[in-house]
């Protein structure tokens, strides 16, 4: 392959080795930061905000994996996220009982915990779920609908009627999951109080962790072949069957994993929120997951992470400054993005934004005779080690 | 028995044509332009809140004319949502083609918008509005003749828009002060609007112990009329002739003289003029509110989607299959014929409730879509694959 | 090669690390929790609000929170209510205040979207400092906010006809307990209407439980229930209910209705479609207001029966100057309702209760004080319980031709609110006293 020979030159296999190990100490610093220095920068409300939003990131991460990357644009990704927040609210609403039914059941007249919540008393049990459910459903939702080729708007619209069917199912299954009350009024996990805080600053840092996690994953997910794979995908899906992959497997893959990133998200949500309820399945929370992504940059796992930050920051401001007109702005949001900044965000300002700081300073723009020779690793090798 | 049958088959297309008539807008839409109108919804609130206001109007008048309104409704509907879908074409549409999951995300911030627009309008938003693009947009086109508009574009543009929303928001809170309650009342408010049918649709015909309500076969007539009229204008008129080769193959037909950018607006307008219809027959069966639009969305998506896309014969038969199956499972009129096979009724009796018989019908789409993933009428040829 | 990962390879090491994450996740979160362990006896000490209130006091106002959902699909019902809240802080900041002081209302927007209810919930406690709160319309939402409320301590008005089986200390309810308006409303119906009913409900948690309610009361009064059917929230088909109701009722029957926002307006639509008509159908409907009348059609709804505990047409002085303040307010084509009197009857009692208790901010006097507080209602004069809930008026209105109530039956006396329900087999026999610091929120009567 010619690209692997290109990266294989000297001195560009140690220059990558640098970035890497720059980014992970970038990482790392950051996720120190945000443990160590936001506690006493930010108010206790706004912490618990962060705090609910860093999980809401992770989400964002897995829509970033299949939508930026593999081009498949997920409506239904608050099934997996409320799917996650119930693996683990069910062990939570059993953990202080031992013996006995959460009260919505008796209410409901079920004298018995049905067959599906035993497992739950276990906590490894529900957080192995939090993971496995969601990525076990969206393997097999992804299979039935890839097998057949089915994609781009059709899958969107597939995955969108999946929050229809997922919402009314727990809505109207009152004695089973409470119904639209969801599950809520949390008292211990593992015996510590949920409520108490410092177990919120443990769900705190656990979060930024996992997001931590969630984002090497990712990382490593996207820079390697298998990462150009996914690419392909995104941009020629054809090209690529005829170059005889097969897609189907790759995309169920990517799928799950996305769907096991969104069922983490929401288990820390629901820990850090007290509740889960169908709401979460809602098809306007759904879509609201890929605006953050679209803020923040397709394709880029930075991008996702500060989009769903920054949305939900503005969302939240702009709701306690104007109650009731917010959604104009939110509206708005929607269209400006898409249409002035379709790379979002973080995409801005890796294509434009230092092109504009700089004709903005009076420096003019460099104009590439051959723009695509500009963006060829080997001849920006070459530049940098022939040139002198 | 018979009577059952009947009754199930009339209420399974009553049901399927509430479906078409909303879906019949999307199938152009969609099926004909590739775009994700997720705004489509809030296109029938508008033309549900017109009927609303033609009702008030003609209420105005007095007997004869009250009991007519529903036709002019109707009409009326139709070119405010076109042109409305018009104005959303040429200002943010047009810029999305050939990207249709962008103008899924773009729509549906224009449905929030519209929205909350149906909530807070009121004479000072209006104006307010009005006054903003007013100046803005009149800047622009003044300043547009100027021979360097083109390099001072941008400056324009970030001087005019905090004026010109100084402007508007001064006047807006002046006048809200002035005239108080007179100006700043919103025109419908968070709640639902009443709209009435007129007395010749109320009731319904009696055939034995059958009962077929006047809206519902009202409605059926207008879908017909729709469906019909539509296929004259695509098949039989010159600009349906335009539309059908610009879907076809957009640079051949641009090549050959057609003025594309204008047969785009002219398509999306007529789906959006019959999203005003689709509003203006369902406000004589449900509500009238903000939220209205909501309700049918996803339900119209899986019509299209169903039927095969750019096939309007496929939104037919779709319409009518999932309305038909949809009624006989939440009406539980299969339990007992199937009463012989104890799980299958535990199954029906299971999914036997409205909320349940969704969860049913989406199972039954995703099996259908294993066996045909290109819908009941597939397209043929090359082309399906963009 | 490191370089060279296949694709099995991948999909190997893919489920490994899924694998390897499920584990860290379940071991990295054994140790933190268990150190906390120790440390939550001491957050678990009663009231901690005390303190934290006590900054709010200061200055010449005192910061009320009211929370309601200003958009998405609540905003149709809360809106009005938000309304009848601003209207008595409005009334009540003209006669001079709370304490000498001028009340501030802090508005927040739950966004029909119930995490963010306990977000704005913990958003209004923590940094409005805000002495109560006034908010919440679906059950959903207050059963959100509820932790909240009881792990600050804090203190929530909730004006709305709700299913009971709720008692919390922290939670006033000033809207009816089922006692106070299904209850009867069904006694009625077995009395006036028929011994069949046909309970339909919206999907979610009050018709579900009103139902479960409905049907233990029938079975004990010797009713029938003959069928029951959910619609999705929003849901706007209801033929297959209708097809329902003609098979369970061939002769007519009573229809017992839950039904909540724009379901309602389809349901009375096309029942009259149908020509299943008021005199052999009656429906009794308990989320149907005049607003509600109002945004369906009088045509459709003329002769159809509502419970409530108020009406506008209510004929009391006090609730002609209620609907005066109002129309001059809001508006002369704006009519009031219940949730609107419970929400104005809320702001008033805790009003009352602070001048008792003669501090805003000590939030276990001010409970204890409104305990026992009596109020001239637009409804009739009413009284907050010690379970927290207050006696209501039990009325139950016919739809006359303008689109208001005419009253055919109402209680002499105010009825007194049972929230534990005493037909449920899971409660019954269970009871709520807040006054006394042995029995709390559920004890045996």
């Amino acid at each position: 392959m010619i690209l692997d020979a290109v990266l294989e030159v000297k001195g560009m296999k140690q220059q990558r080795k640098r970035l890497l190990l720059m980014e992970v100490g970038v990482t790392i610093a950051i996720a120190l930061l945000l443990i160590f220095v936001m506690p006493a920068v930010l108010t206790g409300f706004r912490l618990s905000l962060l705090a609910r939003f860093l999980a809401l990131a992770i989400a964002a991460l897995g829509i970033d994996l299949i939508w930026g990357y593999t081009g498949m644009l997920s409506l239904g990704h608050g099934v997996f996220f409320a799917l996650g927040g119930y693996a683990l609210a069910m062990h939570l609403q059993l953990a202080p009982l031992k013996n006995g039914l959460p009260e919505f059941m008796s209410l409901f007249g079920i004298t018995e915990l049905p067959w599906f919540w035993q497992p739950f008393y276990s906590f490894g049990f529900a957080a192995a779920a939090v993971v496995i459910i969601p990525a076990l459903l969206a393997a097999i939702l992804g299979y039935l609908v890839f097998r057949n080729r089915i994609r781009g708007v059709y899958f969107s619209i597939l995955t969108q009627a999946a929050t229809i069917v997922f919402f009314n199912f727990f809505n109207g299954q009152q004695g089973f999951f409470n119904g639209t009350n969801g599950l809520t009024n949390f008292k211990t996990l593992l015996g510590a109080s949920v409520s108490n805080s410092q177990t919120q600053f443990v769900f705190y840092t656990l979060t930024v962790l996992f997001l931590a996690a969630a984002y090497a994953l990712c990382r490593w997910l996207t820079s390697d072949r298998f990462g150009r794979v996914l690419i392909a995908i995104r941009d020629d899906e054809s090209r690529m069957r005829f170059s005889g992959y097969d897609p189907t497997g790759f995309k169920v893959v990517v799928f799950a994993i996305s769907a096991a990133l969104a069922g983490i998200g929401g288990a820390l949500f629901t820990l850090q929120s007290g509740l889960i309820s169908p709401k979460a399945m809602d098809i306007a929370f759904s879509i609201e997951m890929v605006i953050w992504v679209a803020v923040g940059g397709r394709a880029s796992l930075i991008g996702a992470i500060f989009g769903a930050l920054l949305v939900n920051f503005a969302k939240s401001l702009l709701s306690e400054k104007f109650p009731g007109i917010w959604v104009f702005f939110q509206g708005a949001l929607f269209l400006i993005v898409v249409t002035v900044l379709p790379d979002g965000v973080v995409g801005w300002l890796r294509y434009q934004g230092f092109q504009h700081l700089l004709t903005l300073l009076g420096r003019n723009k460099q104009v590439a005779t051959y723009p695509s020779l500009e963006e060829d690793p080997e001849v920006q090798h070459e530049r940098e080690n022939i040139r002198n | 028995m018979i009577a059952g049958l009947l009754d199930g088959i009339f209420n399974g297309i009553s049901i399927g044509a509430v479906l078409l008539i909303a879906a019949l807008g999307l199938a152009i839409v969609f099926g004909l332009m590739g775009v994700i109108n997720l705004a489509h919804g809030e296109l029938m609130m508008l033309g549900a809140y017109t009927t609303f206001v033609v009702q008030n109007g003609f209420k105005m008048l007095g007997k004869p004319w009250s009991e007519t309104y529903i036709i002019f409704a109707l009409i009326l509907a139709f070119l405010v949502t076109a042109a409305v879908g018009l104005v959303l074409e040429r200002g943010v549409i047009r810029y999305l083609y050939g990207r249709p999951l962008e103008t899924l995300l773009a729509t549906w911030g224009v449905s929030l918008i519209l929205q909350q627009f149906a909530r807070s309008v009121s004479w000072v938003l209006v104006i307010g509005i009005a006054i903003f693009c007013f100046l803005f947009f009149g800047a622009l086109w003044v300043l547009s003749r100027r021979p360097d508009f083109e390099r001072i574009r941008n400056w324009v543009i970030a001087i005019m828009l905090p004026i010109s929303l100084g402007v508007a928001s001064a006047t807006g809170a002046f006048l809200g002060q002035t005239y108080k309650l007179a100006v700043t009342k919103p025109w419908f408010g968070a709640q639902n609007v009443d709209v009435t049918a007129p007395n010749w649709l109320r009731g319904g015909l009696r055939l034995g112990t059958l009962q077929m309500p006047y809206t519902r076969l009202f409605i059926i007539g207008l879908t017909i009329v729709c469906v019909a009229g539509i296929y004259v204008f695509l098949q039989r008129s010159p600009w349906g002739l335009r539309i059908r080769s610009v879907m076809q193959n957009r640079s051949m037909s641009a090549c050959l003289g057609i003025p594309t950018a204008k047969v785009d607006a002219i398509t999306f307008a007529l789906g959006s003029g019959l999203a005003g219809i689709a509003g203006c027959a369902i406000s004589l069966l449900g509500s009238v509110g903000p939220n209205t639009g909501q309700n049918y969305i996803v339900d119209t998506f899986m019509v299209v989607v169903v039927g095969g896309v750019g096939k309007l014969v496929g939104s037919i038969v779709a319409a009518m299959g999932i309305g038909t199956i949809n009624y006989l499972i939440s009406s539980k009129v299969l339990v007992p014929m199937v009463a012989p096979i104890k799980p299958l009724v535990d199954l029906f009796e299971f999914f036997g409730t409205t909320s349940m018989a969704k969860v049913m019908v989406f199972a039954l789409i995703i099996a259908f879509l294993q066996v045909r993933p290109g819908g009941i009428f597939p397209q043929k040829g090359r082309s399906v694959d963009a | 090669m490191a370089r060279r990962l296949g694709r099995r390879k991948f999909l190997l090491y893919g489920s490994a690390t899924l694998g390897t994450s499920i584990l860290l996740k379940a071991c990295s979160s054994t140790p933190p929790s268990s150190t906390s362990e120790t440390a939550s006896p001491t957050a678990a000490s009663p009231s901690p609000s005390a303190t934290t209130v006590a900054a709010a006091g200061g200055g010449n106002t005192i910061k009320v929170g009211i929370l309601h959902s200003r958009s998405g699909t609540m905003a149709i019902s809360e809106n009005s209510v938000v309304d009848a809240e601003l209207l008595a802080i409005e009334e009540i900041n003209k006669a001079g205040g709370v304490l000498g002081k001028q009340i501030q209302a802090v508005e927040e927007d739950g966004q029909s979207d119930w995490p963010t209810f306990a977000e704005k919930a913990r958003k209004l406690i923590d940094q409005d400092k805000v002495v109560t709160v006034f908010g919440c319309w679906t059950s959903a939402s207050r059963k959100a906010v509820l932790p909240v409320f009881e792990e600050k301590s804090h203190m929530l008005w909730y004006p709305v006809q709700y299913e009971g089986q709720e008692c919390s200390k922290n939670i006033f309810y000033t809207g009816a307990a089922p006692n106070q308006q299904i209850e009867p409303a069904v006694d009625w119906l077995l009395q006036n209407k028929g011994k069949k009913f046909f309970l339909v409900g919206s999907d979610y948690v009050f018709p579900r439980t009103a139902n479960t309610i409905i049907k233990e009361q029938l079975k004990a009064k010797g009713g029938e229930t003959v069928g029951e059917d959910y619609l999705p929230l929003g849901n706007t088909e209801v033929t297959p209910i209708i097809t329902k109701i003609k098979a369970a009722l061939p002769d007519g029957g009573v229809i017992f209705n839950t039904l909540n926002g724009d379901s309602n307006v389809a349901f009375f639509k096309q029942m009259q479609g149908a020509g299943l008509g008021p005199d052999k159908y009656p429906v009794m409907s308990v989320s149907i207001a005049e607003e509600e009348v109002k945004a369906i059609g009088t045509e459709y709804l003329k002769g159809q029966y509502a419970a409530w505990n108020y009406f506008q047409t209510v004929d009391t002085p006090r609730n002609k100057q209620f609907v005066e303040a109002f129309k001059a307010k809001y508006g002369p084509d704006r009519v009031t309702n219940d949730p609107m009197e419970a929400a104005y009857i809320a702001v008033y009692l805790w009003k009352q209760a602070v001048e008792k208790a003669k501090t805003a901010d000590d939030l276990e006097s001010v409970r204890k004080a409104a305990v026992g507080q009596t109020f001239e209602a637009p409804e009739g004069t009413v009284t907050m319980e010690s379970n927290h809930h207050i006696s209501k008026f039990v009325r139950l209105g016919e739809v006359a031709d303008d689109g208001l109530f005419k009253i055919v039956y109402e209680t002499k006396a105010a009825v007194k609110p049972v929230p534990w329900n005493q037909f449920v087999a899971a409660t019954k026999g269970l009871g709520c006293d807040w006054s006394d610091s042995k029995k709390g929120g559920q004890y045996k009567i």
